[in-house]
């Protein structure tokens, strides 16, 4: 184990009280600056998450949901800080990450990970399984030397891979071992909260299921948190207790699986429920075609982002860009439909 | 023969897959002969056209593929890819195919258009008959510069990644245009150009002519799978082969996608073959199904049947692996067992019975018959075997 208790006293945000809110994002914002030449200043900024702010609990996982573009991976690259953020914070029991030095940092690492979307080239092809999920242990100095074999077997076994993979290499697996051969490596660090992004789409459906079932099963064994990021919504229902829904760069509802799986609000979200195809071939759902492309985020639209493609846009949405606004209990949403129909309690 | 049973008594000892040098060269020497034999055969030239005519079965059918054998002749033994496959495609209608990776849905498309990768990959066995209207041909037989007329013009494929089946270096005008040359030589280059802008139209994308003049890279993965399929679609083919159109795009984006492949069916009148591991897709699109399993049918029948009557265990399985949208069960997935059986040495049972849960002591038996269920509905399975045999009696 590592000492939390010094990470805390170099804190420089003591006032941020950490309760079972794991991880804290307040208004994040990513710009990417867009320049013709290595050397000119910017000429504009791409948005890639501007002003997203939501919490996640304890144990309990929240599904990101978007298109491809839609700042969903960017988020989570910012949460580890591997890459560097615009604005705002992200608080992690308690610290922000952002503020943290070289050192507090690398000891902060092994309490976040991350799993990757492409478990063919996340994973290094020169080095047998056993050094890729033993490498960040060894460097953490987790494990005693002499407890070190027996350790990365128990992770192995708890990721469904045999101890006698250690010494083979990558490329000698299939799509799913090898995802699982990830998931080990970001377990053995003995994480609080790990960022999956994307860990399913690569693989088929029956593949699939294993590991969600094992992502699941080691989420309760190690009390663990997740941000799940994906675009495909049946597992993303089916895995998350929350769900925030982002469209181009911002989070436009966001709210517990149940609320807004049975009643979405934003029309963004139910054109993207409606597009999910029905395993039954004699059920035809009424579809909302969203009509051209995700807009460039280096110049959005105005006002609302989504006006240009809602079917619902108003005169309002073309100017003023809707606050996120408490709906129902526990379910917010970012559209001018809503103005003045928010919960007061 | 006496060779073979000293290696394999060897390969024990040592790990399953593990093989000796010389046992490589021997199977690559063994490969190289029958290879070399297939391809004499394939090499002649002035083939008469007598020789790949034949028949179609049922006249509705545009495709039929029967007892289709597919091998990949490696250094490591042959790899058995498709392995008896036998279905229909009727005219007008969609057909969907769905199996894991590595089940040889691919590889069966691939064989169609003659795509395999020669002389390791060679089609064994079987006939792919195919209606072009003046004759029907046997795909299998029929010489490669034949081929090369009916690819694009009578059967078009579209390739799973939009982004490395387009040219980078290329405009995406040029890239089509090139199609359409290379299929009416007697075209004018205006006459030409109008054909791509009206085909870039038809798939749905606005500003016709700046998309003419760009890049693929300058495209998102939603347009650049729209231009691979208006590409497809530029000589009116008969049979679209769709392998994973849709496996790399956002849900909005495949929703548009399959929108637009139904339309287009519609309009120029002509059948897909749909390749995809997404039962959804499946549903939505097909009016037939075909479920493969290691290079095998393991159950066809229509789509009503498929997803209200799934009868092959492994068929069932897949449908509850996959999360629903709305349906309230939670907590753990169902999950097929164990892995795909080693491509190279396929037991001689039933090849799903190691990960089956509804084994019986048939199944110990060799490769389950075809077993009718209904005239549509087939499934490869002893446990319905019985049931026929008691009803018959």
């Amino acid at each position: 184990m590592i000492e939390r208790a010094s990470i805390n006293d170099n804190s420089t945000n003591g006032e941020i009280g950490f309760d079972d809110e794991v991880l804290k994002v307040k208004n994040l914002k990513k710009y990417y600056p867009v320049t013709s030449n290595v050397f000119m200043k910017a000429k504009s900024y791409v948005k890639a998450v501007d002003d997203v702010s939501f919490s996640i609990k304890k144990g309990t996982t929240m599904g990101l949901v978007g298109e491809s573009g839609c700042g969903k991976t960017t988020i989570g690259k910012t949460i580890l800080r591997l890459t560097d953020k615009t604005d705002g914070q992200v608080v992690f029991q308690g610290i922000d990450i952002h503020e943290l030095n070289r050192k507090d940092l690398r000891k902060m690492r092994p309490k976040i990970q991350i799993i990757f979307q492409d478990p063919y080239s996340s994973l290094s092809p020169r080095m047998p399984v056993g050094e890729i999920i033993g490498e960040a242990v060894k460097d953490n100095k987790l494990i005693p030397k002499e407890e070190f074999d027996e350790y990365i077997s128990k992770v192995m076994i708890d990721c469904g891979l045999q101890p006698y993979h250690k010494s083979r290499y990558p490329h000698e697996f299939s799509g799913g071992q090898r995802q699982r051969i990830c998931i080990a490596r970001a377990i053995a660090l003995n994480p609080d909260f790990i960022v999956c992004d994307e860990p399913v789409s690569a693989l088929d459906v029956s593949v699939q299921a294993q590991i969600i079932n094992l992502l699941m099963e080691l989420q309760e064994k190690y009390d663990l948190t997740y941000l799940f990021i994906s675009h495909d919504l049946s597992v993303v229902e089916h895995i998350s207790d929350n769900v925030g829904v982002m469209y181009l760069g911002n989070l436009v509802e966001y709210s517990d699986k149940e609320s807004i799986f049975s009643e979405p609000l934003h029309p963004y979200t139910k054109a993207l429920f409606s597009a999910i195809p029905v395993s039954d071939p004699d059920v035809r759902n009424e579809r909302i075609i969203l009509e051209g492309n995700i807009p460039s985020p280096s110049n959005p639209p105005s006002g609302c982002k989504f006006h240009t493609r809602c079917r619902e846009c108003m005169d309002i949405c073309k100017t003023q860009i809707p606050e996120m606004l408490e709906v129902k209990k526990g379910h917010t949403v970012a559209c001018h439909l809503y103005t003045g129909k928010s919960l007061k309690e | 023969m006496k060779n073979s049973k000293k290696t394999t008594k060897k390969a024990t000892n040592k790990s399953s897959d593990y093989i000796s040098a010389k046992d490589a060269r021997r199977i690559a020497k063994e490969n190289r002969r029958i290879t070399d034999e297939f391809e004499k055969i394939k090499n002649r030239k002035n083939v008469p056209e007598s020789e790949y005519t034949t028949e179609m079965k049922n006249s509705n059918n545009l495709l039929e593929v029967e007892n289709l054998h597919t091998y990949f002749f490696t250094d490591i033994g042959v790899v058995k890819s498709v392995s008896g496959v036998t279905f229909n495609v009727p005219k007008g209608k969609t057909v969907g195919i769905v199996g894991e990776s590595g089940c040889g849905k691919s590889v069966t498309s691939l064989s169609i258009m003659q795509l395999v990768q020669r002389p390791q990959g060679q089609i064994v066995d079987g006939e792919i008959r195919f209606d072009f209207d003046k004759a029907i041909y046997d795909i299998v037989k029929i010489p490669t510069e034949k081929m090369q007329d009916i690819r694009g013009n009578e059967i078009a494929m579209i390739f799973q990644e939009p982004m490395t089946s387009l040219n980078p270096v290329f405009r995406i005008g040029l890239q089509i245009n090139e199609v359409i040359e290379l299929h009416n030589p007697e075209m004018s280059k205006e006459d030409v150009k109008s054909r791509t802008l009206e085909m870039i139209k038809m798939v749905g994308i606005p500003d016709v002519e700046k998309i003419y003049k760009m890049y693929p890279h300058e495209l998102s993965g939603g347009m650049r799978q729209r231009i691979v399929i208006a590409m497809a679609l530029s000589c009116d083919p008969k049979l679209i082969i769709a392998d994973e159109p849709t496996t790399a795009l956002d849900v909005t984006i495949q929703a548009q996608i399959m929108d637009l492949l139904r339309n287009l069916k519609d309009r120029i009148n002509s059948s897909i073959m749909l390749i995809t591991h997404d039962l959804g897709v499946i549903a939505e699109m097909a009016d037939e199904v075909v479920v493969m399993y290691a290079g095998k049918v393991v159950e066809k029948g229509t789509a009503h049947e498929i997803f209200h009557n799934p009868s092959h265990p492994y068929t069932i399985g897949l449908m509850a692996s996959r999360p629903g949208i709305g349906d309230k069960k939670s907590g753990k997935l169902f999950s097929i067992p164990g892995s795909v059986p080693n491509p190279v040495d396929m037991p001689n049972y039933c090849y799903f019975r190691d990960r089956c849960d509804r084994a019986i002591d048939a199944c110990n038996g060799e490769y389950p018959p075809q077993i009718f269920l209904s005239d549509t509905h087939m499934v490869t399975c002893y446990r319905y075997l019985k049931d026929k045999g008691e009803q018959n009696d």
